[in-house]
């Protein structure tokens, strides 16, 4: 089962380039949205990133950050957003591979990808919604929405 | 099941007679070529279910994937304002492949828009604004890709690329 709402976010630093790295707790005081996937090129997965690269204005107005994360290498993300334009990081879980996708529950043992599993992690570290999307498809960015906009009201 | 999140209203391009009862809503993208598949489709449901059928037309380009799609929206929504929206959302998917700056203006002048009011409105914020808005208003109502459709405000999920799958969805709606 993938990690659920109210468990701390376990922390990790991955490759967001070939020469960069980027650890989640460094986004404390911003909303994470956490989207593992199976893998870069992929029809599923692709259409899925350009629809989040293209909804960024609007997650930035929630003061939430988009992290792609699959088993991919970090030379394979790099030509995969180049060649998509994709503006936000994706992340390498490549070795040891999958473990932080097993650690949030995401990783399937017998394809040897992470799942398709989309967490919020909130302000302060925590997970505040998480979805398991069936196989194949396509969780969209309205489920991300709506959940952004009624932290949104708690806090208020 | 997604449903339209923002009801058809004034704001929208509406073609279809005053008293049809059902709505198909299309959420499409001038540069995406499934978008262009569809578009003799819609024309043919129009025609067959001339007296019960209206379509709205909301703009949901995928900027970082078709350079050109957000000025082809730009220049539709700027036609709207000299009420030739449709002509130009026509004339944008027969040449869908052509779609450079300087044909979307030739495309105007064959309309015989006012070209000074088109080229001031084609870089407006206003109908920047309205673009984003379709495009927001889609993601809220669970749009994925394009062309997504929604007939009576319930997103379609059997279209399957065929004219049958489309006409099926107006004639089952209630």
């Amino acid at each position: 089962m993938i990690l659920q709402k109210g468990t701390s976010a376990p922390d990790f630093e991955l490759n967001s380039t070939p020469d960069q790295k980027l650890k989640l707790s460094d986004l404390r005081g911003k909303n994470v949205i956490l989207a593992f996937y199976p893998a870069d090129w992929s029809p599923v997965c692709s259409d899925q990133m350009a629809l989040y690269n293209e909804t960024l204005k609007i997650f930035h107005q929630y003061n939430a950050e988009v992290l792609g994360i699959s088993v991919d290498s970090k030379w394979c993300h790099l030509a995969f957003a180049k060649h998509r334009n994709i503006h936000f990081p994706l992340l390498a879980d490549f070795e040891p591979k999958g473990k932080i996708s097993k650690e949030y529950g995401a990783y399937n043992e017998k394809e040897g990808t992470s799942l398709r599993a989309l967490f919020i992690i909130d302000e302060n570290g925590t997970i505040a919604w998480s979805y398991l999307s069936p196989e194949g498809m396509n969780p969209g960015a309205d489920c991300l929405l709506d959940e952004l906009e009624r932290m949104n009201k708690e806090k208020k | 099941m997604s449903k339209l999140r923002i009801p058809v209203g004034p704001r929208d391009h509406i073609i279809g007679k005053p008293t049809a009862t059902k709505t198909l809503v299309e959420y499409g993208d001038y540069q995406c070529s499934h978008c262009g598949e569809a578009y003799p489709m819609i024309k043919k449901l129009l025609k067959e279910f001339s007296n019960e059928l209206l379509f709205v037309f909301r703009n949901f380009p995928l900027q970082e994937s078709h350079p050109e799609a957000m000025i082809a929206a730009e220049a539709a929504e700027a036609a709207g304002l000299q009420n030739k929206f449709w002509e130009m959302h026509d004339m944008i998917y027969e040449h869908q492949d052509e779609l450079t700056k300087n044909n979307l203006k030739y495309f105007a002048e064959n309309l015989d828009l006012n070209i000074a009011k088109f080229e001031n409105d084609w870089d407006s914020s206003d109908v920047t604004a309205k673009i984003e808005s379709d495009f927001e208003s889609g993601i809220r109502s669970g749009v994925n890709g394009t062309p997504t459709f929604f007939i009576n405000d319930q997103r379609l999920d059997t279209y399957d690329v065929t004219y049958e799958s489309l006409a099926d969805a107006v004639r089952k709606a209630e």
